[in-house]
């Protein structure tokens, strides 16, 4: 047993229970603030992979910007120290009964399942890498989607602000 | 312990997929619903991660996966804050019991 192993089982399990935090806790700014840290700790999965783009790319776009939204709309919609109202034992149940039986199929499945990996000769996943990668026109490359997401965008920052806009009372 | 390999990711991921169903499922607030759909969109952005680190590591297609889901998530996020940020001006409420007047 070597330290990085040990670092990855303390990476998991800060990311599975926080997870359960985030969708169990009845204080919906400690529900953010744990889901921060399950993201985190997802990161640290990318970076213990060692896939520092993707690691980087998630901490920025997710830590610093869907949480941060995230508590945003929290102060915006929310009173200070209102708890959720309490569910439905039923409902809960039932819940966790579904989630519990997807889990177990798909356990099953995946105990069967042999995986069989290519042979090829790795490729690093530098940054050079994925630049090249990304904005190539030829086979492979990703420039038709790049351009693509960059006017779904586009489109979503509009809409946010055509959705958002107070409307102007009427006057005169 | 073992030393960590496809399976464990596979494990971590399928497990942050269901918390995050078991979350979509009882929570009745919109706020902490899109919490739960961002994480089942991270398990999905692990297992692209896994399967490319494990199994294709001679090709990036699973890392241009994920950066694109990550931007839809982003964009996602943002028009649905819009929207319940709409919908709280409108009911002064953002528990799905209260918004659904759509349905008549």
């Amino acid at each position: 047993m070597s330290g990085s192993t040990v670092i990855f089982y303390l990476l998991a399990a800060l990311t599975l229970v926080s997870a359960l935090l985030a969708v169990t806790t009845r204080m919906i700014f400690r529900a953010a603030i744990y889901l921060l840290f399950s993201l985190i700790g997802i990161a640290g999965i990318y970076f213990w992979l060692q896939y520092e783009f993707i690691a980087a790319v998630q901490i920025v776009v997710y830590v610093g910007g869907i949480v941060v939204l995230i508590i945003f709309s929290i102060f915006l919609t929310q009173q200070a120290g209102e708890q959720l109202s309490k569910q439905k034992l039923g409902r809960q149940l039932f819940a966790a009964l579904a989630a519990f039986c997807g889990l177990a199929l798909v356990m099953l499945q995946l105990a069967q399942h042999a995986f069989v990996e290519t042979g090829n000769k790795a490729i690093e996943p530098t940054v050079a890498n994925i630049g090249n990668q990304m904005l190539g026109v030829d086979e492979g490359g990703y420039s038709l989607p790049f351009e693509v997401v960059s006017m779904l965008l586009l489109a979503a920052l509009i809409g946010c602000i055509v959705i958002a806009l107070k409307s102007k009372p009427e006057t005169e | 312990m073992i030393e960590p390999g496809l399976y464990h990711m596979l494990f971590i991921s399928t497990t942050l997929f269901f918390i995050g169903v078991y979350g979509f499922f009882t929570r009745r607030n919109l706020v902490t619903m899109l919490m739960s759909v961002e994480l089942i969109l991270n398990s999905v952005n692990l297992n692209f991660i896994a399967f490319n680190k494990y199994l294709w590591y001679d090709k990036m297609d699973g890392l241009f996966f994920t950066i694109f889901i990550i931007a839809i998530a982003a964009a996602e996020a943002a028009v649905a804050i819009a929207i319940i940020i709409n919908l709280y001006r409108s009911h002064k409420s953002i528990d799905v019991e209260n918004a659904e007047d759509l349905k008549y």
